[in-house]
């Protein structure tokens, strides 16, 4: 019974390190820029400086939380 | 013919990373239990690899470019964010120094008797698991920038170059300076990342493709100060920061 499951938890697995990785935070901030960039771009405002904006301020913020485990 | 370029250095960088981790681990299994279990395995490995990729293909091909630009391109961004951080804190703490294997990819040894399904399966599970995360780069970035061939030309070439690299200088392999190849295309994958699931969601960069370089620059930048950063805390020079 332990066998069926292998497989699907090494799949969940993989993707989950794919894209979570070790800081959910970072992956659900770039979601969140993504939605909030669909949102902006629909109400006709400019918003592509907000994904690199989020980026560069999450990279800094993961890596100070890295410093300090 | 610069695009194809690009292109071709980005997934083969890209492609060489994960080469090095799977060839890593298939050398040190092989060096470690024997060479003929570990090899099965890899060669199964590539033969259930072949099979996806193929499937994948197809069933990519049939995916309207706009969303595909917008999974794969949030996809690489924040995969290529773990790489791009990982790079920085490395890069800041051991400079270009390499890295080995890591110890649980250290089997215990093997008494010889019978086949040695352990080395079989981490052989198996190295070449599928790096295997796909090369075929993942070849696919996105070939489907996005519409240079498929050139895509898999860069992926295929990085596979077989260190894998060559891999047999002639077993000892040295693990120590290539993956440090700093791992910041570099970190930065790519966050740069194509960003552009692309942008793109995906209509959205018109100013200067249209010349906007890659623009992000590239800005990304280069940002590890430049975040590694300095790293390095004085690491030093003491500004603690909290």
């Amino acid at each position: 019974m332990e066998r069926i499951w292998t497989w699907p938890i090494a799949f969940f697995r993989f993707w989950y390190h794919f894209i979570i990785g070790d800081d959910w935070t970072v992956a659900a901030a770039v979601a969140v820029g993504l939605i909030l960039t669909a949102l902006l771009n629909g109400a006709h405002v400019t918003a592509w400086w907000l994904v690199p904006l989020i980026v560069i301020f999450m990279l800094g913020l993961s890596l100070r939380r890295a410093g300090k485990v | 013919m610069t695009g194809v370029l690009f292109v071709l250095i980005t997934t083969f960088l890209a492609s060489a990373v994960e080469a090095i981790e799977m060839v890593t681990i298939v050398l040190g299994v092989g060096a470690t239990r024997g060479w003929r279990a570990t090899l099965v395995g890899a060669v199964a490995g590539f033969a259930v690899l072949a099979v996806v990729v193929v499937v994948a293909g197809i069933a990519l091909s049939q995916v309207p470019i706009g969303p595909l630009r917008l999974i794969v391109g949030a996809l690489l961004l924040v995969f290529g964010l773990q790489w791009f951080r990982k790079g920085v804190m490395r890069v800041a703490a051991r400079g270009l120094a390499g890295i080995g294997m890591h110890p649980e990819d250290e089997p215990p040894e093997w008494d010889g008797v019978g086949f040695d399904w352990t080395a079989f399966v981490l052989a198996f599970k190295a070449v599928v698991l790096e295997g796909l995360e090369v075929a993942f780069i070849v696919v996105s970035f070939g489907a996005n920038a519409g240079q498929m061939g050139v895509a898999v030309v860069g992926g295929v070439s990085a596979v077989v170059i260190i894998g060559g690299i891999g047999v002639v200088l077993q000892r040295l392999v693990t120590r290539i300076p993956r440090s700093l190849l791992q910041l570099v295309v970190g930065i790519l994958l966050t740069t194509f990342g960003t552009f692309w699931s942008l793109e995906g969601l209509g959205i018109e960069w100013p200067g249209g493709d010349a906007s890659i370089l623009g992000l590239l620059v800005l990304y280069v930048a940002t590890a430049g100060t975040y590694i300095t950063i790293e390095r004085r805390r690491a030093l003491g020079f500004s603690p909290g920061v």
